[in-house]
This record gives C-alpha cells, sequence and structure tokens, in this order.
C-alpha cells in the first residue's frame, strides 16, 4: 500500500482537473514571459547603469518620468488581465455548473475530526474514510457528484488528480465532481486545518472498473458477518462502550460519532489513513488510539490483553 | 534652512542616572523614542517567531518525525503567524513611519505624541498577553495554553466546543488590544501629514514615502475595525451565550471568514506599502535620479488601496461560493495586480539611465524587485480561481505569500535598516557584513522558498505537523529546512553588525549618502526638536535644490 506515489496537480486523471491544467498552462505561460521580459530589462538596467570610475564624477540626466511609456505599460497589463480573466470565467463555470448527469453516482461526504463519512444515499452504503468511485470514460461517461458536509469543523476535501479542492463547512452544502479517467487508487488529505490531527485525515479513493464496483456495493450493502469464532470479541465490542460510536449494521452497534466499522477489512488502512489495516496496528489502536495518531477522539478503553486478542478477532471478522 | 543645533550657555547639566534614562524612554512621547521603541520590540519578537519557524522546519525535515508533538506543532505555527504579522509587521513598520514621517515633512513630532506613546503601549501589551500564553497553564487539554487555532482562528475551530480553555482568548484579546494601538497610529500617521507639512511642501512635493504612509494609515482605519469586530463577537460567542460563528446553533463559519479576510487583504497590503515607501525613497538615491513618475505612482498607490478592499474572498475560493462570485473576486485580484506592475516598472524606470551604486540598501533593493516580482506573479496565478482550487491551502500558498514578506517586506525593511541607520545612530553599518548579511539571506532564502512552490504542486497541504513518505515531499522538506537554518545565520550576522557598529562604525555625519530629502538635513541622530527653524520647501527633493542651484527641481515641477 505505501508505494511511492506522487500527488501531482499535473498529472490529472478527470475533466475538472484537466481543465485546470490547461488553464494553468496559459497562466504560467503569460506569468513565465511577464517576468523574462521584466527580469531582463531589470538584469540590463543593473549592468548597463552601474556606477563606474569613468562616470564617477557627475550626476545622469534627471529624468522625472514619461506619459507616453506609462500609458504603454498601463494598457498592456490591462489587456493580459482580460485575457487571463476571459480564460478563467469559462473555466469557472465549466466545472461549478456542469449538471449532474443521471448517470452520475451520488456521494455525500461528512468530515468529522478526523476521518471522512461517506454515505451513498441511492445505493444505500455508509463506509469511511476509503472512498469508492466508477471510472468514466467518454463513451459511457458515470461521473461521480460529491455533496460535501461537515459534523464540526472546517475540513477540505483534495485528491489533487481528480479535481480541486472544495471545503467541508459545518451549516454549509457544497459540491464537488469528478469523473475518473482510468482505473487505479489516487491519494489526498484533509486541506483545511481542523485540529490536532489535522495531517493525519488522510484520503484514499479507489476508482473502481464497472464490474470491480457493482462488487463493491454488493459487499458493502451486506450487514455485518456473524462469524461465530468472533463472538468472544463481538461480546467485548458490545459491553465496551464501542456501541456508543460505531456502526456495525446488523448488530446492536449504531453510534454515529464514530467510522462504520461494518466491512472494516476491505478497507487497506484504518484510522483515516494513518496505519495500515493489519492485526499487528489494529491492536496497536485499539489498545491505545494517542500511540498512532494522538489527540484523535477516540479513547483507550483500558482493556486487558484477552480481551484486546478477542476484539481484534472480532474486527478481523468484518469483511 | 539646515538646522543646526542650537548652542546654549547654561550650567553644566549631570549626567542622567540609568534609572532616569529608563524613565525618559517609558514615559517619552518623543516620535523618534517611540518609534525605535517599536523597531525594538518588533525586532525581538522578530527572532521569538524565527525560532517558532526552526521548530516547525526541525518538525518537518523528515516525515514521521517527533521533535515536537502535534499539539506543540500547531501552536507553533499559530504563534510564528500572529506573532509576525501583528507582533513584528506592523510594529517595525509604525516604527519607521513614527520616526521618519515628521523629519522629512518638516515637523517637530507627531500630530497627537500623548496617543503615540499610548498605541505603542497598546501592541506591547498585546504581544506580552499573547507570549503570556505559553506560561498560562497546560493542565486540562488547552486550558490556558498557547493557541493553536491558527493565525487566521477560523470558526468553528474557535468555539468553546473545539477549543476548551482560554488559549483562543490570547489570541483574540492580544490582537484585539494591539488592533486599538495600530488604529491610534493610524490617526496619527493621518493627522500629522495631512496638517503638519513645513511650508512650501504641498501634497504634491512631499516625499512618496509621505504618500504611501498616508495610504497605509487610511487602509489601517477601514482594515482593522473588521477584525475587532470580530473578534468581539467571538467572545460573545465563548462567553455571552451568542452564536454569531457557533454553527451547531445555525451561526456561520463563513461569516468569520469574511470578516476575517475584508480585514486581511488589505493587512498584506498595509504591510507591502510601507514597503514600497522604502523602495521609494533608497532606490533613487542610489540611481542618482528622481522617482520615475511621481505621480503616477501616488495614483498607482491609491489604486492599489481601493482595489485591495474588494478583493478579499480570493482569500475563499475553495469555501464553495457559486460561479459569478468566485468570477467576480477572479478579476479584481488580477486588477490590483495591473498598478503594482506599474510600480516595478516605475523603480526600473528610477535605475533606467541612471548611475547605480550597489551599496548595502540597493543590494536589498535589488533583491525586492526581483522577489516582489516573481511573488505578484504566483498571486496572478492563484487570481485564477480554478488554478487556485489545486493551489490554496498548499504549500504554493505558503511559498506565496512568504515571498512576499520575506523576499519583499523583510528584503526592504534591511535596506531600510542599512539606509536610515545612520540618521539613527550617527554611525554607518559595516558594509562588509552588510554583504555578508545580504548573500547568506539571499541563499537561505531561495533555498527555503523555491522548492516549497513545488511541494504545493505536488499535493502537500499546509499545517499538517507531519506528513507521508514517498509522495516527493521528503527531499524538498529538507531542502527548506537547511534554508531557514541558512537564514537564522544571515540574521545573527544583522544583528551583530547593529550592536557592533553602534560603537564601532564610521561616523555618519549628516548626509552619508548625498540623499535629497529634509532628514538628511539635521544631523545624526536628528537634536530632540528635529528643526531648529522649520524648514520651507519649494521642490520635492529640497537638498538637491541647495546642492544644484544652478538646476533645481523646483524650476521642472
Amino acid at each position: 500500500m505505501k508505494t511511492a506515489q506522487l500527488l501531482s496537480i499535473f498529472a490529472p486523471e478527470s475533466t475538472p482537473a484537466k481543465s485546470i491544467v490547461d488553464l494553468s498552462m496559459l497562466m504560467l505561460g503569460i506569468t513565465g514571459v511577464i517576468f523574462i521580459v521584466v527580469a531582463s530589462l531589470l538584469v540590463y538596467a543593473i549592468v548597463k547603469f552601474r556606477a563606474t570610475s569613468a562616470n564617477a564624477d557627475r550626476e545622469p540626466a534627471q529624468v522625472y518620468g514619461s506619459t507616453q511609456i506609462e500609458l504603454a505599460w498601463t494598457i498592456v497589463p490591462v489587456l493580459i488581465v482580460v485575457v487571463l480573466f476571459a480564460a478563467t470565467a469559462r473555466v469557472i463555470h465549466a466545472i461549478q455548473d456542469a449538471p449532474q448527469p443521471p448517470t452520475a453516482v451520488a456521494v455525500t461526504v461528512i468530515g468529522h475530526q478526523f476521518w471522512w463519512e461517506y454515505r451513498y444515499p441511492a445505493l444505500g452504503i455508509v463506509t469511511a474514510n476509503e472512498l469508492h468511485v466508477p471510472v468514466s470514460d467518454l463513451s459511457r461517461p458515470r461521473p461521480t457528484f460529491l455533496t460535501l458536509l461537515s459534523a464540526d469543523t472546517d475540513h477540505s476535501f483534495w485528491i489533487p488528480q481528480l479535481a480541486g479542492k472544495t471545503d467541508l463547512i459545518p451549516n454549509r452544502v457544497n459540491k464537488l465532481w469528478m469523473d475518473p479517467h482510468r482505473p487505479g487508487v489516487f491519494l489526498g488529505q484533509c486541506a483545511q486545518y481542523c485540529g490536532l490531527q489535522h495531517a493525519k485525515m488522510l484520503q484514499r479513493v479507489s476508482v473502481d472498473t464497472p464490474d470491480e464496483f457493482d462488487a463493491w456495493i454488493r459487499a458493502q450493502r451486506e450487514p455485518a458477518r456473524a462469524d461465530a469464532a468472533a463472538s468472544p470479541g463481538r461480546r467485548v465490542f458490545e459491553t465496551t462502550a464501542c456501541i456508543n460510536c460505531h456502526t456495525v449494521r446488523g448488530t446492536a452497534a449504531n453510534g454515529r460519532f464514530g467510522p462504520d466499522l461494518t466491512h472494516l477489512m476491505s478497507r487497506a488502512t484504518i484510522a483515516s489513513g494513518a496505519a495500515e489495516n493489519t492485526p499487528e496496528n489494529l491492536r496497536v489502536w485499539l489498545k491505545n488510539p494517542d500511540a498512532i495518531k494522538p489527540g484523535s477522539l477516540m479513547p483507550a478503553m483500558k482493556m486487558t490483553d484477552p480481551e484486546l486478542d478477542a476484539l481484534v478477532g472480532y474486527m478481523q471478522s468484518l469483511r | 534652512m539646515s538646522s543646526d543645533v542650537i548652542a546654549m550657555h547654561t550650567a553644566r547639566i549631570d549626567e542622567p542616572t540609568w534609572a532616569e534614562t529608563l524613565h525618559g524612554w517609558v514615559t517619552t512621547v518623543d516620535h523618534k523614542r517611540i518609534g525605535l521603541l517599536y523597531i525594538l520590540f518588533a525586532l525581538l519578537f522578530l527572532v521569538v517567531a524565527g525560532l517558532e519557524a526552526l521548530v516547525i522546519r526541525i518538525q518537518l525535515m523528515y516525515p514521521h518525525n517527533d521533535f515536537v508533538s502535534p499539539q506543540v506543532f500547531n501552536q507553533m505555527f499559530t504563534m510564528h503567524g500572529t506573532t509576525m504579522i501583528f507582533f513584528v509587521a506592523m510594529p517595525i513598520l509604525f516604527g519607521f513611519g513614527n520616526y521618519l514621517v515628521p523629519l522629512m515633512i518638516g515637523a517637530r513630532d507627531m500630530a497627537f505624541p500623548r496617543l503615540n506613546a499610548f498605541s505603542f503601549w497598546l501592541s506591547a501589551l498585546g504581544g506580552f498577553l499573547l507570549y503570556f500564553s505559553f506560561l498560562g497553564g497546560s493542565g486540562l487539554y488547552g486550558a490556558g495554553t498557547a493557541p493553536e487555532v491558527g493565525w487566521w482562528a477560523y470558526a468553528p475551530l474557535t468555539a468553546r466546543a473545539f477549543s476548551p480553555g482560554s488559549s483562543t482568548d490570547y489570541w483574540t484579546i492580544a490582537v484585539l488590544v494591539s488592533g486599538f494601538g495600530s488604529i491610534g497610529t493610524a490617526v496619527n500617521l493621518l493627522a500629522t501629514i495631512v496638517c503638519m507639512r513645513c511650508p512650501g511642501m504641498t501634497l504634491n512635493r512631499m516625499p512618496l514615502f509621505a504618500w504611501l504612509y498616508l495610504t497605509m494609515a487610511g487602509l489601517v482605519l477601514i482594515a482593522v475595525t473588521p477584525l475587532s469586530a470580530a473578534q468581539i463577537m467571538l467572545l460573545i460567542d465563548r462567553y455571552l451565550g451568542g452564536h454569531f460563528f457557533d454553527t451547531q446553533a445555525g451561526g456561520s463559519a463563513t461569516l468569520w471568514m469574511h470578516f476575517f479576510w475584508i480585514f486581511g487583504h488589505p493587512e498584506v497590503y498595509i504591510l507591502i506599502i510601507p514597503c514600497f515607501a522604502f523602495m521609494s525613497e533608497i532606490i533613487p538615491v542610489f540611481s542618482r535620479k528622481p522617482i520615475f513618475g511621481y505621480p503616477v505612482m501616488v495614483a498607482a498607490t491609491v489604486c492599489i488601496a481601493f482595489v485591495s478592499m474588494s478583493v478579499w474572498a480570493h482569500h475563499m475560493f475553495t469555501i464553495g461560493m457559486n460561479s459569478y462570485a468566485n468570477s467576480f473576486f477572479a478579476i479584481t485580484t488580477m486588477a490590483v495586480g495591473v498598478p503594482t506592475g506599474i510600480k516595478i516598472f516605475n523603480w526600473i524606470g528610477t535605475m533606467w539611465g541612471g548611475r547605480i551604486q550597489f551599496k548595502t540598501p540597493m543590494l536589498f533593493a535589488i533583491g525586492f524587485l526581483f522577489q516582489f516580482l516573481i511573488a505578484g506573479l504566483t498571486g496572478v496565478m492563484m487570481a485564477s480561481a480554478p488554478f487556485d482550487w489545486q493551489l490554496s491551502l498548499s504549500y504554493f500558498v505558503v511559498a506565496h505569500f512568504h515571498y512576499i514578506i520575506v523576499g519583499g517586506i523583510l528584503f526592504a525593511l534591511f535596506a531600510a535598516f542599512y539606509y536610515w541607520y545612520p540618521k539613527v545612530t550617527g554611525r554607518m553599518l559595516s558594509e562588509r557584513l552588510g554583504q555578508l548579511h545580504f548573500w547568506l539571506f539571499v541563499l537561505g532564502f531561495h533555498l527555503t522558498f523555491d522548492p516549497m512552490h513545488f511541494a504545493g504542486l505536488l499535493g502537500m497541504p499546509r499545517r499538517i505537523y507531519t506528513y507521508e513518505p514517498g509522495r516527493g515531499w521528503d527531499g524538498i522538506n529538507l531542502v527548506v529546512s537547511i534554508g531557514a537554518f541558512i537564514q537564522a545565520v544571515g540574521i545573527l550576522v544583522f544583528v551583530a553588525n547593529l550592536i557592533v557598529s553602534y560603537w564601532k562604525g564610521a561616523r555618519a555625519g549628516k548626509d552619508p549618502w548625498d540623499g535629497w530629502t529634509l532628514e538628511w538635513s539635521v544631523s545624526s541622530p536628528p537634536p530632540a526638536y528635529n528643526f531648529a527653524t522649520i524648514p520651507s520647501v519649494a521642490s520635492r527633493r529640497p537638498l538637491w535644490d541647495l546642492k544644484h542651484p544652478e538646476d533645481p527641481d523646483s524650476r521642472y515641477e
């Protein structure tokens, strides 16, 4: 999972990200030319008009200004601004005012300190931290439209290769859309300072082929597996305070404060990307969340070793 | 018109005791002493906030580093930003204005000397209060320790629910109190410049320095009050049952953002405009030509001030405003780049055809020109809202604004120090140490802030106490941190220069740079009363007229 991956904004894999790159090429091109012209004039001035022993005793011509030059270097920048603004306005509208087609997948994202809640209302799915979306090709467009909400403070949804960022602000509804062109895993993280563990509110987006996406939906819709071997762990889960914060669909656990754990094992990471989803890490996390993410809002429940072992076993059964 | 010290024949006066000297400084209402108090206060906080930056950079040198805890890191960036803006940049610029404006306009003091002192001590109280927060007791998490809400203190992170204890209140009250001090100084600058110019000095003849400080003062009056209002509303939310920003009770997080940024954007112009003032005095003298296009420079400055009040929501492009709002702020932000660019062209026009002397003030001025140009261009990039949807909240923005604040403002301040230190102390700063300072700082500055742009382009968000390896951020962060330490060495060289030159520097005399404005007509340091006789001027460069009676400016203006 922890392979080297660049999240360059210049490697777009989705239409909004691509529109931004195209616009940025114009911006970089024009500002680059401006820099070269102005910097060259500055360098020329420094070299050509430096004080030397030859001219040391005379003051140069005391020139106060020139109306023509002032007009020229006012009008040209104004024209540049007009061009840049026209290009900018076009892309703003193209991205923000894009209509939502009927084939779109609708996801509601709720930002929490310090994890992501994902709900697919039309598909009846609730999950956390790792988003699955279908690949969308131009012949068969299937974009994902996200509704962005927050349960507490401000957050920001940013997967650089798929779209520009949009904030999740409590008491406000924001929108973001993406149509990834190829399957794969795309990473990002919360971009608006939201408190102590803002740095570890990581994101993982899995862009699935149509078959993979359908299989994922089917699996996520199932209630939690009832695994007899895991029942001691399930008893620990249901008698410690876990059920007050977490939901495991099909059981008594229906807490909403923390992530839905029904299919925890379908995720590659735990603690919103802070650690790989392995039994060892699970055990460390359950024993003391502060060991992995100090300041996360999950308390250490002071469980004994046998309780922890059983609980890890139960978590492992939530495939 | 030159003012010699008045010789007085009286009985010998005893040297003051150290207690009397201290009392004199604490109770002073003299604009020169208050100016120096502001500058020394700011230099102290520059060192403290610089150390906070070094803590940040050590923590970020490697991924998953644990030099400091997440809480301490979050306090470091909050305190670094708050201190640098409110307790370094604002006071140091007020200090230079305080010292120089009356001298440059031929006045004996500011319009309201006691208000002047009161304003300084309010700012000092604010700084003291903010740093007292470190001592306020950590006890229960967040109880009474340094704030960790970021220097913008976004709601609802600042609500009691998410920031228990009083750490946020240290931020709120310290900045609120020093804001009142800023308003006092702004009133003083406005009144002084409007009412106390010497005979013959029409608005059209006053130094650009005075025009720029006049504009800055007007902006302070308009911009600080929304922040003060928002801070009072925040206190009402936290302590009196209000819900302005309390989203859990129907309040608005974006309301805080609008209030903050309608202060915050003009604020950055408040910081840069005095630096334009320094450049507009220094570049002409070291190019041996008058400023190119004085009336256009005035018009551009006033234009910048007005337009800067219409751009604030470019800090909010990602909050989900509709496409019309985003387009409006995109065009106003691009528009403000036009008068700003014109000023750069005029400074180059001043150098053009001149006879440029590369003394230390001019070295820093040239550094300013290159770096401010680049910073302005990255700003134009971010004015394009869609591009900003990628760049905002990432290290690209951090690189941009540090390019302005360090590459622009701090370089301009260094130029101002080297230029006016002789006037204040009567001694020249060492040229050799100045050159060392300059080159160290150029190296350190570019090592830190050039690669930082790429971290942002590679998706690294800001305000994170650690980051994942393997995203291309590791090497960049290491280089950035090394540059920070080189800048720290540069600051040490500068401080050493300031101290050593006070005793060992060459005597400066009245006019070491062959300048043209009134401050160079009095002794170094100036007498307490500035001018024995109030001068009378006939042009923008009264000392040029005196030195060149065959070719005075007054013939051409």
